[in-house]
């Protein structure tokens, strides 16, 4: 989320000149009101959250269990159902639901419904998606009670929570910069969401601002630092490897995969490359400072460590770890690999990966499960080393973090819906 | 109970290679398209990743990837006057099971036949005189030139890597100059040659032979395809016939058509599902679908306006004759087409044993080799030598895998300490020299239903009647001298000749490159199709695969297979579905 601090040293009144300009530009791109609202609708990704994706439910008719630090929020129907959808909603009240989280009843909603974010989209854009919901053929859809405990479960304690971290507020646009760096911050931090994930949360489950982008960890994934300035996560990628990135699901230094692979299938993919263009172009400004060193990690457990990483990696990552740009990750600068979080990589190795197929790439390149081939202290001593020649401090990781990971994901699979 | 289906436009009998490029090119053009396959669905993550997909015992012993002879085999015999009796366990061949067929666990050697291959009897006969009267070689119907764009675009669907050595009539240094004329290069450069086949290069070209790299679906660089699968590097593990790819580095459907297709909303794969009979409309003109039995024991009908036989070569023509399509063949009056011509090929071979040099065939893929062509085909004069056809030389580099692979010199016992010595102090330092022989067609080699074994259904097995000919005794004695020749000149230490004498055993792994039965041509007398891959009795089935082949050529036939299925599903877009009958008139 923004913060107003952030958001002060913005000049109000130039911004709706250069918003205007770029949701003409997308206007004139989309075509009718209706291509524009399900245009916006792919920049929030809305499908995602709002199918039962795990039971292949119908498209925006809602249902899916979000896990959640405080329990499951089920995502409600979307189509224009008159008993279970938006059907008897107007645009007033999606706006209030968007702008302030607000509900028809005048309920408060969870935040897991990310309008901390679509609070900074104008009127005429969220209009324009309640506009293209309504198209959509109406599904009866009752979803399911939240799984939420005491006090949680009363919306009430949303008010609170809303007191202490939520801001309605309008996008602004920053004069200093350019037109193409507003629209890709207004993306990132409007529709897209980014930071939903991207941004390190607090107890409670708010952004924390000086965590922004800087990476986020949720259901056990560790969502990347995304900054893509000095010292950033993206440091090393240009803005036409994020653009690669999110149209196609391949770039020079990674795909997609899991819930990063979803965004792009439903989302990413489908926008302009002019608005990639813009959330790249954004995303590299950002400059983030630079990162502790780690301890140095053990001489022998770096032997280990390469020598399991050449008989079970080497075959598609090379021998270098250099990869194969576009295929399979190079992982000597990987950003997933030395991030300070190793959920993510821990997780990768036991589980295996899929890169996300996308209209541009269809193949679903994917990486086996390791979990029944390498023990705990393998793997450790695997990441420990894969960390140690990624660089940027990362530091070594015990054999108890992989257990750890090896139970949350029995446990998750046991408790899958 | 039978369950009549909804219509389809198209159905599809076996969802290997060929399958999988009907099922993309008519999607494409609009049909839909039903495909049933007899195996489970397979994919490179599931079924064949990186952790175990190097897994001897489980594939190669215990033949992981291949047809369940205990459900359906085939009996064999050599001639007419033995009883065939059934095939228990796989050996000189292994029909591939399941989604992506036999496309899954092949090597990658894809050639084009050579342009006198499509015109075996026309063009022998111009040259040499008339064929001898058992002799049933018959010209394709279909030329080289034809095929010409449709080799080439499969070459780029599979990534092909290799030396063009004839590019629109341009002689190219290091390719086959021997070849048909090509369109354009392949999309890849070859793979990395090793310590063997620079020596088998060399020895080649101290003869005066002209050695050309493999032409390879192991990719030698990453390649994305034209419909945008991306195929990554080759490892060089060395583990590919009898094996899946879990690197996504051997061109098969799995890697390059189906994550595309499997997209495609006018596309059904309906696997596990077994199909027991092409149907026939009540008036015998027309296919009008076919029958099948799923997992359950369910039997279906499914209704289609086309069907399409594509499943290996021995199932398509045991599929006519259980539907009873055509005349089956009759070894004594030469009179039916379903079985005849059925062919195989000719493989002999030289060790070549080294004193102190490594070859490390560890190191090696399946379509990883230099080749000499210069004994294939009509490449070379026959006068004289009382046979037709030829094979290539090559010295491969598939594997060294070290259950299935343990060469040791002459003399050396077959098991025990010496034996185990042998094989400890060659192991590093050997390599072959292979021919990979033509096999001409013979009035008395053929297919038809057993009378007395069945399948699990209840259904006949198919019986194989099949010999050597003395074409091919003439071929293989004739060539294999040269691969002798070639293997001495590689500067081992000794060489061990195995040579392909007496008649054929069906127990020794030799290949599976099974043609004929259901073989293509020009006139409804002697084959079972015209050019365009239909059917003559019924114009609505297609055929594809080798079985279409009037005989064998000295190749390894995917490429062939291949072209062909592209040049069938072309006729099918841009001739058939404008008027729906018979493409050449009787």
């Amino acid at each position: 989320m923004i913060k107003a601090a952030r958001l002060h040293t913005l000049l109000g009144a130039a911004a709706s000149a250069i918003l205007a300009v770029a949701s003409a530009e997308a206007q004139e791109l989309a075509g009718s009101q209706v291509e524009r609202g399900r245009y916006l609708t792919y920049a929030g990704d809305c499908q995602a959250c709002h199918t039962d994706i795990e039971n292949e439910g119908i498209p925006y008719a809602g249902g899916r269990g979000l896990s959640t630090p405080f329990g499951v929020i089920y995502t409600p129907n979307l189509t224009p159902d008159d008993e279970t959808g938006l059907g008897r909603w107007s645009r007033d009240d999606f706006y209030k639901a968007m702008n302030e989280g607000v509900g028809r009843e005048g309920e408060h909603l969870y935040p897991a419904f990310p309008y901390p974010y679509f609070t900074n989209m104008p009127r005429e854009d969220v209009d324009a998606i309640f506009d293209y919901l309504r198209t959509l053929e109406p599904v009866r859809s009752e979803k399911p009670e939240n799984e939420l405990p005491f006090p949680l479960n009363i919306r009430q304690a949303v008010a609170g929570w809303k007191l202490l971290f939520f801001e309605e507020q309008d996008f602004s646009v920053d004069p200093a910069q350019s037109a193409e760096w507003n629209r890709g911050r207004y993306l990132v931090d409007g529709p897209a969401h980014c930071g939903a994930c991207h941004t390190g949360k607090n107890l409670l489950g708010a952004d924390v601002e000086e965590e922004y982008l800087r990476g986020g960890l949720l259901e056990n994934w560790f969502a990347p630092n995304i900054r893509g300035g000095n010292n950033g996560g993206l440091a090393h990628w240009d803005a036409r490897d994020i653009v690669e990135f999110l149209r196609d699901g391949r770039s020079r230094h990674t795909a997609p995969m899991q819930r990063m692979g979803e965004v792009v299938e439903l989302s990413t993919q489908h926008l302009t490359d002019a608005d990639l263009g813009a959330i790249a172009a954004y995303l590299k400004s950002l400059d983030d400072s630079p990162r502790p060193k780690a301890t140095a990690i053990d001489q022998a457990q770096q032997q280990r460590g390469e020598a399991i990483y050449f008989d079970n990696c080497a075959s598609c990552h090379e021998a270098d770890l250099s990869g194969v740009e576009y295929f399979f990750a190079p992982l000597d600068k990987s950003n997933k690999v030395a991030a300070e979080d190793p959920s993510t990589v821990i997780r990768l190795i036991l589980e295996g990966a899929r890169a996300q197929p996308t209209e541009n790439a269809p193949t679903p390149l994917s990486m086996p499960s390791f979990a029944w081939k390498l023990d705990d202290e393998q793997v450790s001593d695997l990441v420990s080393f894969l960390r140690h020649r990624a660089g940027r401090g990362a530091g070594a990781v015990d054999a108890s973090e992989v257990a750890a990971m090896r139970e949350y994901l029995i446990e998750h699979e046991r408790s899958s819906p | 109970m039978t369950r009549r289906m909804p219509d389809v436009d198209v159905v599809i009998v076996g969802f290997g290679w060929t399958g999988a490029i009907m099922a993309e090119k008519l999607t494409a053009a609009g049909l839909g398209v039903l495909a049933v396959e007899r195996g489970p669905w397979r994919d490179t993550p599931t079924h064949f990743p990186t952790t175990f997909a190097q897994d001897e015992l489980r594939y190669y012993w215990r033949h992981g990837m291949f047809q369940e002879a205990s459900r359906e085999t085939l009996t064999f015999r050599n001639n007419r006057s033995q009883t065939a009796l059934p095939m228990r366990r796989w050996g000189s061949f292994l029909p591939g099971n399941g989604v992506g067929g036999a496309g899954v666990h092949w090597n990658g050697q894809t050639f084009r036949f050579l342009p006198s291959d499509f015109v075996a009897r026309s063009h022998n006969e111009e040259r040499y005189g008339p064929l001898p009267d058992d002799m049933t070689v018959q010209d394709y119907g279909v030329t080289y030139d034809e095929l010409e764009p449709h080799f080439d675009y499969f070459e780029r669907i599979a990534g092909i890597s290799g030396q063009a050595g004839n590019v629109k009539g341009n002689l190219i240094e290091g390719g086959n100059p021997f070849e048909g004329v090509r369109s354009d290069h392949y999309p890849n450069p070859p793979m990395q040659m090793t310590f063997s086949q620079d020596r088998f290069t060399a020895a080649a070209r101290e003869l005066g032979l002209s050695p050309f790299p493999g032409p390879s679906a192991n990719m030698s660089r990453a390649y994305t395809n034209p419909l945008g699968m991306q195929l990554a590097p080759c490892t060089y593990c060395g583990f590919c016939e009898k094996y899946g790819c879990g690197n996504y580095s051997k061109a098969s459907p799995q890697t390059t058509i189906l994550p595309e297709l499997m997209r495609r909303q006018n596309f059904v794969l309906r696997t596990n599902s077994e199909v027991l009979s092409i149907e026939k409309s009540r008036d015998g003109t027309r296919a009008s679908g076919v029958r099948y039995v799923d997992s359950q024991g369910e039997e279906h009908l499914q209704p289609a306006q086309i069907v399409i036989l594509a499943a290996y070569p021995l199932q398509n023509t045991r599929l006519l004759l259980l539907s009873q399509i055509g005349q089956p063949y009759n070894p004594a009056t030469g009179e039916g087409v379903v079985g005849k011509n059925y062919c195989y090929q000719v493989m002999s071979s030289a060790e070549v044993f080294f004193e102190d040099e490594y070859t490390n065939e560890f190191v090696g893929a399946g379509a990883l080799g230099a080749v000499v062509d210069d004994y294939n085909g009509d490449n070379f004069d026959h006068s004289g030598l009382g046979f037709i056809g030829g094979g290539y030389i090559a010295c491969w580099t598939t594997n060294a895998r070290p259950i299935e692979s343990h060469p040791v010199p002459d003399g050396v016992p077959e098991w025990g300490s010496k034996w185990k010595r042998a094989v400890r102090e060659n192991f590093l330092k050997t390599t072959s020299v292979g021919l990979h022989g033509a096999s001409m067609a013979h009035r008395t080699n053929y297919l038809d239903l057993d009378p007395t074994y069945t399948d699990a259904w209840g259904q006949p097995l198919l019986r194989m009647t099949y010999d050597f000919t003395l074409n091919d005794r003439l071929l293989t004695a004739h060539i294999t001298p040269i691969v002798e020749q070639i293997a001495r000149g590689m500067g081992g230490r000794e060489i061990k000749v195995n040579h392909r004498r007496g008649s054929y055993d069906v127990k020794p792994y030799q290949t599976t490159h099974n043609t004929g039965g259901t073989i293509m041509g020009v006139s409804p007398a002697n084959s079972v199709t015209n050019r365009y891959c239909q059917n003559w009795d019924l114009p609505n089935l297609f055929i594809t695969g080798a079985g279409l082949f009037p005989q064998n050529a000295g190749y390894n036939p995917t490429g062939t297979v291949a072209a062909l299925a592209y040049w069938s599903a072309d006729a099918i877009i841009n001739q058939y579905l404008a008027a729906p009958g018979p493409l050449v008139q009787t």
